[in-house]
């Protein structure tokens, strides 16, 4: 034997003296680097491209800083004002100054979220706007000229619910609720509620459309699984053929299908399941939702099932009969519990994509077939109430991750399956 | 022959898949009460598919078959009580091994209690005791091999049906579970068919082997009478190591026949065995550790000259592989005895051997 190993205490070295951990390091160090260089346009395009413009969507729900850079006198004398008496001179004179010194564009803005907290500042800001440059003081008596309901207290107390740079405002207001101008939660007007109803109606139509999609993709699934190849691959592109038309074609497909006149009605009239004047509404209404929403998400079920089924060996259910299970016994006690993954995995995708659905719903829809999601859209496109429309956005993710939390709780994550 | 102690009868079995071919062709067979039966054979032979068809998986094409002289093409799998330890163990995943051994038990409306002991048993039977409430994918090869025999027996069946039980373990354990199920099979008095390929383990275990092949039942006797005695050449050649030479029939003297061995190499006696009259071709078949090498001169009816090609070491014997009356592939297996050991590659001995040793078969292809 050659002399005895000098490392037998301190650090482990490589021949050449330096020591085994930075050899190691640099060795890594390039396949380190090239893990960075394939991970860093995907992991760009999401920060730049999501998570970005998602966060700052979602710090608009909240977000009331605009009031305040326009009217800080007015916030200012509004503190020292007494709630009570009517108000004096010194506050006139603050907002006068704010509505001089702040762009047209801001004043526009900052009526529109006034509007919010009070009915009327619009049209009240705006008229006295137009007359800021040739106000002389008193200004008092200068705004009263302009406008008589500047002696309406009730606007100068809703400036109290906009004095914080952050608010709770359009959360309330997406659950129809609202605040009193002594910032209190209270319940808004019982017919200007609309916004539970939907979100009631949005749960409800995900979950039956999930529970309906699960009916109908299971046996499919199991077709696909079990039958010969050349039988399922037909199958299959069957069950992918819908991805592969527009999602509006499809739509209208439907309208065709299910309307007054249309395909589904003419049918069963002649068949003489129906009188002619006893025509079913399954389209603008509650059923045209659920029946197409059930229909383009179909796939998104099927697949999980599908692909959890085709690892499932069939001898499992040849153990189970041999061991005197009848069929049914054995498809139920060892066959289906394995397919759960499956079922979670589709159920969670198709719950997630319906709640957030917007198009079918908007298209077939009607009145009582609209959810939240239209909401959103209306809230984004027609009356650019952001805020409003980012709350809603936020409860619908904050649902989801409940829903999800739930899942997790009940069959655990791990054991989902996505194909 | 009395039926009685029959607890399997296969009358005129035959199966189809396609309508075009049989799996099976034509099989009878007849397993007696508290017998191991190993169904051996190549893959495709037709042995699963007998498997299947008696565990009622799939249905015979032609024929009946008969458990406890009770005709069962007609009884479904579940009402058959027959128990099965499959190819992969079918374990069912999403139960511990305990609901696994009381599913069967379940089913069968056992109440808890006893159904609690009952499990207990058969996993103290298969020194898993303390496995109860593992997961099948918590479990080693080994270990989810003996649930699943145990999960076979928990319901006490007559009849147990393997198929291929051992393919997925290494070699030792392997070995080690062929003698634990040899004992299972023993102090339970159970009546076995396994199925497997593997010719050492069908071998160690069985009472009687059916070897398959082609769909056909080539011969189903003991494992010694199968060793010592094969019927065709593809048994010889298919149990244990053999010695294959091909020549033609010259001479038929009673209980030998004479054969000329191709290319003019010679004239062995061998035992007439399953061979036609002078003329026929015929299929020799020799065991190599039959072989005598470098025999005292007139002791053998059979000696030639054989020029050793290949030697290999093997601890207890030394295997030889000789140039022998035009065949390359003559093996001999040479005692390890200081006599032989002056044995080295191209050296030419003689070779011989009794004629009751060299069987005189039908001719392979």
């Amino acid at each position: 034997m050659s002399a005895a190993p000098e490392t037998v205490s301190g650090p482990l070295i490589t021949a050449d003296g330096i020591p085994l951990k930075e050899s190691l390091q640099k060795s890594l160090r390039r396949s380190k680097i090239r893990a960075a260089l394939l991970v860093a346009p995907p992991l760009l395009f999401l920060i730049f491209l999501f998570v970005i413009p998602i966060g700052n969507m979602l710090t608009r729900s909240v977000d009331d800083k605009l009031i305040n850079q326009v009217l800080p006198n007015t916030f200012e004398a509004f503190e020292s004002w007494d709630k009570v008496s009517e108000p004096d001179e010194t506050m006139f004179a603050a907002i006068y100054q704010d509505l001089k010194a702040a762009d047209k564009t801001d004043i526009g803005k900052a009526s529109v979220r006034m509007n919010y907290a009070k009915p009327g500042w619009r049209s009240l800001v705006k008229r006295t706007a137009r007359k800021i440059k040739k106000m002389e003081p008193p200004y008092k008596e200068a705004f009263l000229k302009a406008d008589d309901r500047w002696t309406d207290n009730e606007y100068w107390l809703s400036l109290g619910i906009m004095k914080d740079k952050r608010t709770m405002g359009y959360y309330l207001n997406a659950v129809d609720r609202t605040y009193d101008f002594d910032k209190n939660v209270v319940h808004v007007d019982e017919n200007r509620k609309v916004y539970n109803l939907l979100w009631w109606r949005t749960i409800q139509v995900s979950i039956i459309v999930t529970l309906a999609c699960l009916l109908l993709a299971y046996p499919v699934a199991y077709l696909l699984a079990t039958l010969p190849m050349r039988i399922a691959n037909l199958l299959m592109i069957c069950v992918l053929m819908p991805f592969w038309t527009s999602l509006l074609v499809r739509i209208v497909a439907w309208m065709i299908m299910l309307q007054q006149n249309g395909v589904v009605n003419d049918t069963l009239v002649a068949a003489g399941v129906l009188s002619d004047e006893n025509r079913l509404a399954m389209m603008y209404n509650f059923n045209g939702t659920v029946i197409v929403m059930t229909q383009i998400l179909l796939p998104f079920m099927i697949l999980p099932i599908f692909s959890v089924m085709k690892t499932i060996p069939p001898s499992y259910m040849k153990a189970a009969q041999n061991l005197g299970a009848t069929p049914t016994l054995a498809f139920i006690r060892v066959y289906m519990p394995q397919t759960i993954p499956g079922i979670g995995a589709g159920c969670i995708l198709v719950f997630i994509v319906a709640i957030g659905y917007y198009i079918t719903p908007e298209l077939v829809g009607g009145k009582d077939g609209r959810l939240i999601g239209n909401m959103v859209a209306y809230h984004m496109q027609r009356s650019l109430n952001w805020g409003l429309a980012a709350a809603m956005g936020t409860i619908l993710l904050i649902v989801i991750l409940i829903f999800y939390w739930i899942y997790d709780k009940i069959i655990g994550i791990d054991n989902m399956k996505m194909g | 022959m009395s039926n009685d102690d029959h607890l399997v009868r296969f009358v005129d079995i035959q199966k189809s898949y396609d309508g075009e071919s049989l799996v099976v062709k034509n099989l009878n067979l007849d397993v007696a009460t508290g017998e191991f039966l190993t169904m051996l054979g190549p893959s495709g032979s037709g042995k699963t598919t007998c498997l299947m068809m008696l565990a009622g998986f799939e249905p015979a094409t032609h024929g009946e078959i008969y458990l406890k002289e009770n005709p069962i093409n007609r009884v479904p799998p579940h009402k058959r009580g027959i128990g099965m330890v499959f190819q992969n163990y079918a374990l069912f995943p999403h139960m511990t091994v305990a609901e696994n051994l009381a599913f069967p038990l379940e089913v069968r409306h056992i109440d808890k209690s006893e159904r609690e002991q009952r499990v207990k048993r058969a996993l103290d039977m298969v020194q898993l005791g303390a496995f109860g409430d593992r997961r099948p994918a918590q479990l080693s090869g080994g270990q989810a091999q003996r649930v699943a025999v145990a999960r076979s027996l928990v319901f006490d069946p007559d009849l147990v049906l393997m198929d291929e039980p051992l393919g997925a373990l290494d070699k030792n354990l392997r070995e080690q579970m062929q003698y634990e199920i040899k004992h299972i099979h023993e102090n339970l008095g159970l009546t076995v068919v396994y199925v497997t390929h593997d010719q050492s383990e069908a071998l160690t275990m069985s009472n009687r082997i059916a070897v398959f092949d082609d769909g056909i039942i080539q011969q189903c006797a003991p494992p010694e009478v199968l060793y010592e005695q094969p019927e065709n050449a593809f048994c010889a050649n298919f149990i244990g190591e053999n010695n294959r030479l091909l020549g033609k029939v010259v001479a038929d003297e009673g209980d030998n026949v004479k054969v000329e061995i191709d290319g003019d190499a010679g004239t062995v006696v061998a035992k007439k065995v399953n061979v036609g009259g002078v003329g026929e071709r015929s299929t020799l078949s020799l065991r190599p550790e039959r072989v005598t090498v470098d025999p005292d001169p007139g002791s053998l009816p059979n000696v030639f000259s054989g020029k050793a090609e290949e030697l290999i070491y093997l601890g207890d014997h030394i295997r030889t592989r000789f140039t022998v009356c035009g065949h390359d592939d003559f093996i001999v297996k040479i005692p390890n005895s200081a006599v032989h050991a002056h044995l080295k590659e191209g050296d030419t001995v003689n070779i011989g051997w009794n004629a009751e040793d060299c069987r005189a078969l039908d001719p392979s292809d």
